[in-house]
């Protein structure tokens, strides 16, 4: 096929324009996220301890953090913190999506107070839920005061029982977001096919079973990474609610992170355990993504 | 209404944007007093500054006691804009100082003479290498027990004068209900009593061996497995809500007769009199038995950020200002600390006040003065913070006392 | 009320349907709960308060910590309030999602709808680049603001959001996009239709939901952010988050609590009227496409 000049001027150019309108952010990723994920990486195997240093020490970080039993501990709570945090509120999400889409009345007050807490900064929840989970001024005292003496709820006191409070403060935080997710994904599923299958005898049970859980695949798989995304970050919600605390009993991999680089200026310790963050991130997300995006094709 | 909060706060907005630019003629300070009486004091500050024509920025960030603002000190030195002086303690000064972040200010120092006011042990946090490089606030000491008097009088209790005068008066309270410790249960508290007790029992020359020169042989040894016996005594005697109780509220107990005793800093005694409290009539303070002799310290001080080069009119009018024996005084008698010179006329003092310079004074002569442990003026940030992880954990009943004892070693030693 | 769509076919009976009310009912409570204690908080005096007794209702209503978390409650050095916070907050926010979901946007179109060698690639690594912790990127994101002259800029600040934000937004637009047909696109190409003019005109019109969506989750997460805005914020261009941070977590003083939670559900209004305003179109925008994986 013969072209004038022009037009395969013009055609280049188009062709070029996508790559270029792409570019910047391409760029700022390469730069602001991997590039400095390959210098957190560095670091790890460096002697920084205020600011970053550049004396090469191999894996001493490293054998140095498996020594801290402080790590150990953040990596158990985080075990108990993230499958407790996804699954209950996947649980909780998909629970009141399903409830929501019954066609109820109110749903449009029910929903914004489902979704609010998500709008707070965890400064904000983490402040508020403190004050509730105090046993002297929170909710085992105003029991106490309505008369049921016998009420124990010290949690965030207790040192086996503390991480559950975070636990219990961050689904408060984020179950609403992903019963949103949820709904959205009911409200797209195909009707003909349930009323279909009703026709053939089938139970709400089955139909919800058999049908409309399979369909909401894609939903599940979003709230996955949602949910493993801001377990992952969770740091400001610890800080606020227990500080780490009673003890260690609520460190996280992100809060020691933190506290190992800019508080105790053991910067390249910080950066070995950042590193076996992003490991870890990486071992689950990566097989993810590759086979969600696989399927595109 | 949104509307009209939006304009004021335009208005309210330029103005400070056209008034706290940090132009040449200002001084940026990154501190972290951020509500009452310090933040008040420190305002002293600000407004003498600005008698001399020296703007103040003011750049408070808390949270941690410290610990955010060091997060955002780091960056801003890392993106090269240094606030002009920072609020510091202990180690944190000399990292910074051998870090080559700080000015000089031996000018300064020698036209105002502070070689010969300030303790030599102070002195040690405040200069690198021969060089001025911050300006010492205050002199707070941490080996302090408050009590509440109407509690030990109305059960017979003196001031205990030893370990087995102050484990009798804790059962006394105890059997009369009274919560015999006030305490809040985190990991800087919990060090702050150990301090205390660690001094009693080791003694000034093996407290200097374990925690300033790190000595494996002093944090193993059985002197030491005997200070975490004491600590497993305090533990057991303090109420069941201690766990993340802020230090404020601890004397609060105190102060209303909820408990009778509280080891804690001299930071306690501010609470003591906003609350109206008298030192001799309503409360006591007394160094902990056994280390009445000595004082471990921590001190409150601005860190001067080089700007790049000299030192500005700006910034040595700062230092100047905070090591002038009218700041010293007017803040200290606020902050319940003594001033950082030793040549200020304790006049405006209170009785407890007045005791502290007495004291801060005499174990400085005699060689007894300290930089505390708990508060990172024995031991480098990595040190420190590995001595918390493991007095915490014996204290919430992680570790007994023999497995605490290995652990200090071993924490030491990882994060030396 | 509803969004306007089909309906459950399901249908459920007498009994059922109570019952779902009922925990319907007892979920919002909970939501409501930690609001309710720190709005009728709010509204004692102190004295109330240390008293005990956090779910009754106030004795005696002050609005005196409103005014003064607003107005003169200490947060450094000077007893400002949060007022002056909340215009820097402004000031950073709204460029920053402005910048942030545009980009997105354009990412969004050129990877669904003009596909070239590596373009999944790219979009994968643009999707982990949403898990970075940020406290790693701390320091490195300090110098580089330093070498481009940002550092303490509200500027510098909102690029940094900007950055940490376009993963996000670009997931959303390019899940939206990705169903929307291409012959439209196809039929414009045909017709002589550039890149810019094909997005302007065919795919903007219709992106307003998923549009709705990017901005509250950007304005969501920038306003609340505290660990960028403490440490890239000059001392005059500190965001609201900071402020509120120094009026909680001071140290020392008496904690007046009722000024604490006014400060916190003034430092979440913005964010709560947002999505009381827009709450509606985050559902339809979520069903648009962008959870169909």
């Amino acid at each position: 096929m013969a072209h004038s000049a022009d037009a395969d001027f013009k055609t280049r150019l188009q062709a070029w324009i996508p790559k270029l309108v792409l570019s910047p952010s391409v760029a700022m990723m390469l730069v602001f996220v991997y590039g400095f994920i390959l210098f957190s990486v560095y670091l790890s195997f460096t002697d920084s301890r205020l600011l970053p240093s550049y004396g090469w020490v191999g894996f001493e970080n490293y054998s140095k953090l498996w020594r801290l039993s402080h790590w150990e501990i953040s990596l158990k709570n985080m075990g108990i913190f993230a499958a407790l945090y996804i699954s209950i509120c996947t649980a909780i999400g998909l629970g009141l999506a399903i409830f929501l889409d019954q066609k109820i009345r109110g749903e449009g007050l029910l929903r914004p107070i489902y979704l609010y807490p998500m709008a707070l900064s965890f400064i904000v929840t983490g402040t508020a839920w403190k004050w509730f989970l105090d046993p002297g001024i929170g909710l085992e005292n105003v029991m106490h005061t309505w008369g049921w003496e016998s009420f124990r709820f010290n949690w965030i006191k207790d040192r086996d029982f503390a991480i559950y409070t975070v636990v219990i403060a961050a689904v408060w935080q984020t179950s609403g977001f992903v019963m949103a997710m949820f709904l959205a994904g009911l409200r797209g599923i195909d009707n003909e096919i349930l009323k279909a299958a009703q026709m053939d005898g089938a139970s709400n049970w089955n139909l919800y079973r058999r049908i409309i859980i399979p369909q909401l695949r894609p939903a599940f798989l979003s709230a996955f990474v949602i949910l493993s995304h801001l377990a992952i970050k969770t740091f400001d919600l610890v800080i606020a609610l227990t500080g780490g605390g009673p003890g260690r009993a609520t460190e996280l991999p992100a809060t020691f992170m933190y506290s190992y680089t800019f508080s105790r200026n053991q910067m390249g310790i910080g950066a070995a355990s950042a590193t076996i963050m992003l490991m870890t991130i990486a071992a689950i997300m990566i097989p993810y993504l590759y086979s969600e995006l696989r399927e595109k094709r | 209404m949104r509307a009209i909060l939006k304009t004021k706060a335009a208005i309210v907005g330029a103005l400070m944007a056209s008034t706290t630019v940090a132009a040449a003629g200002d001084v940026e300070v990154l501190h972290w007093w951020t509500s009452g009486g310090e933040a008040a004091a420190l305002n002293v500050l600000k407004q003498d500054l600005e008698g001399q024509g020296i703007g103040w920025t003011d750049m408070p960030v808390a949270g941690g006691g410290g610990e955010q603002a060091m997060t955002v000190l780091r960056a801003r030195v890392t993106a090269g804009n240094a606030p002009t002086a920072v609020q510091g303690l202990g180690f944190d000064i000399l990292d910074w100082g051998n870090q080559g972040a700080l000015a000089d200010l031996n000018e300064v120092a020698a036209k105002e003479g502070w070689d010969d006011v300030v303790p030599d042990a102070l002195k040690a946090f405040a200069k690198v290498d021969g060089k001025w490089v911050s300006a010492p606030v205050n002199v707070h000491s941490t080996n302090w027990v408050w009590a509440n008097k109407a509690v030990l009088d109305a059960n017979g209790i003196g001031v205990p004068t030893n370990w087995e005068e102050f484990t009798a008066a804790l059962d006394t309270l105890k059997a009369a209900g009274i919560t015999p410790i006030a305490h809040g249960g985190q990991a800087w508290q919990e060090a702050t009593v150990f301090d205390a007790i660690a001094m009693s029992v080791l003694g000034p020359d093996g407290y200097k061996a374990a925690f300033i020169d790190l000595d494996e042989e002093t944090l193993g040894s059985d002197a030491m497995k005997e200070a975490f016996d004491r600590m497993a005594v305090i533990r057991a005697n303090v109420d069941d809500n201690f766990s993340g109780r802020d230090w404020n509220l601890a004397t609060a107990m105190v102060i209303n007769g909820e408990a009778g005793f509280q080891m804690m800093g001299d930071w306690a005694k501010g609470e003591f009199l906003n609350a109206g409290k008298v030192p001799g009539e309503d409360f006591l303070c007394f160094r902990f038995p056994g280390t009445t002799e000595q004082v471990t310290f921590n001190a409150d001080q601005f860190m001067m950020f080089d700007q790049g080069g000299a030192v500005s009119t700006e910034q040595a009018a700062l230092a100047s200002a905070i090591l002038s024996p009218s700041f010293q005084s007017a803040f200290n008698v606020v902050k319940g600390s003594v001033p950082a010179r030793t040549d200020v006329s304790d006049a405006d003092f209170d009785a407890c006040g007045k005791q502290g310079m007495k004291d801060l004074a005499a174990a400085a002569a005699s060689g007894n003065l300290f930089g505390s442990m708990a508060h990172g003026h024995a031991a480098p940030a990595s040190v420190k913070n590995a001595i918390y992880d493991v007095v915490t954990a014996h204290f919430n009943g992680e570790y007994d006392s023999q497995t605490a004892v290995e652990e200090l070693v071993d924490a030491v030693s990882i994060a030396k | 009320m509803s969004v306007a769509s089909q309906d459950t076919a399901i249908r459920t009976g007498r009994v059922t349907r109570k019952l779902i009310y009922l925990v319907l009912v007892l979920f919002a409570l909970f939501y409501m709960l930690p609001l309710y204690v720190m709005l009728v908080n709010s509204v004692k005096p102190l004295s109330e308060i240390t008293g005990g007794g956090m779910m009754n209702l106030p004795q005696a209503f002050t609005l005196e910590p409103w005014a003064k978390a607003w107005s003169s409650a200490q947060i450094g050095v000077e007893p400002t309030g949060l007022a002056p916070y909340f215009w820097n907050s402004i000031k950073m926010v709204v460029p920053a999602v402005a910048v942030s979901t545009v980009l997105g946007a354009l990412n969004g179109y050129v990877l669904t709808k003009w596909r070239f060698r590596y373009d999944t690639i790219l979009f994968g690594l643009m999707l982990f680049a949403c898990f970075i912790p940020f406290q790693i990127v701390l320091i490195p994101m300090a110098r580089m603001l330093g070498l481009m002259g940002l550092a303490g800029t509200t500027w510098g600040l909102a690029l940094v959001h900007v950055v940490y934000g376009i993963g996000f937004t670009t997931l959303y637009f390019r899940n939206y996009y990705a169903v929307f047909p291409t012959e439209l696109i196809r039929a414009a190409q045909i017709d002589g239709a550039g890149f810019f003019q094909i997005f302007w005109r065919i795919l903007l019109p219709s992106s307003g939901p998923i549009a709705v969506v990017s901005v509250i989750w950007q304005f969501t997460n920038i306003w609340n952010d505290f660990l960028f805005g403490a440490s890239f914020a000059g001392a005059d261009s500190q965001p609201m988050t900071v402020a509120l941070n120094n009026l909680v977590q001071a140290s020392h003083g008496v904690k007046e609590y009722n000024v604490h939670f006014a400060g916190a559900i003034l430092a979440a209004m913005p964010t709560l009227l947002v999505y009381i305003v827009a709450g509606r179109y985050f559902v339809r925008g979520l069903m648009a496409g962008s959870v169909k994986g």
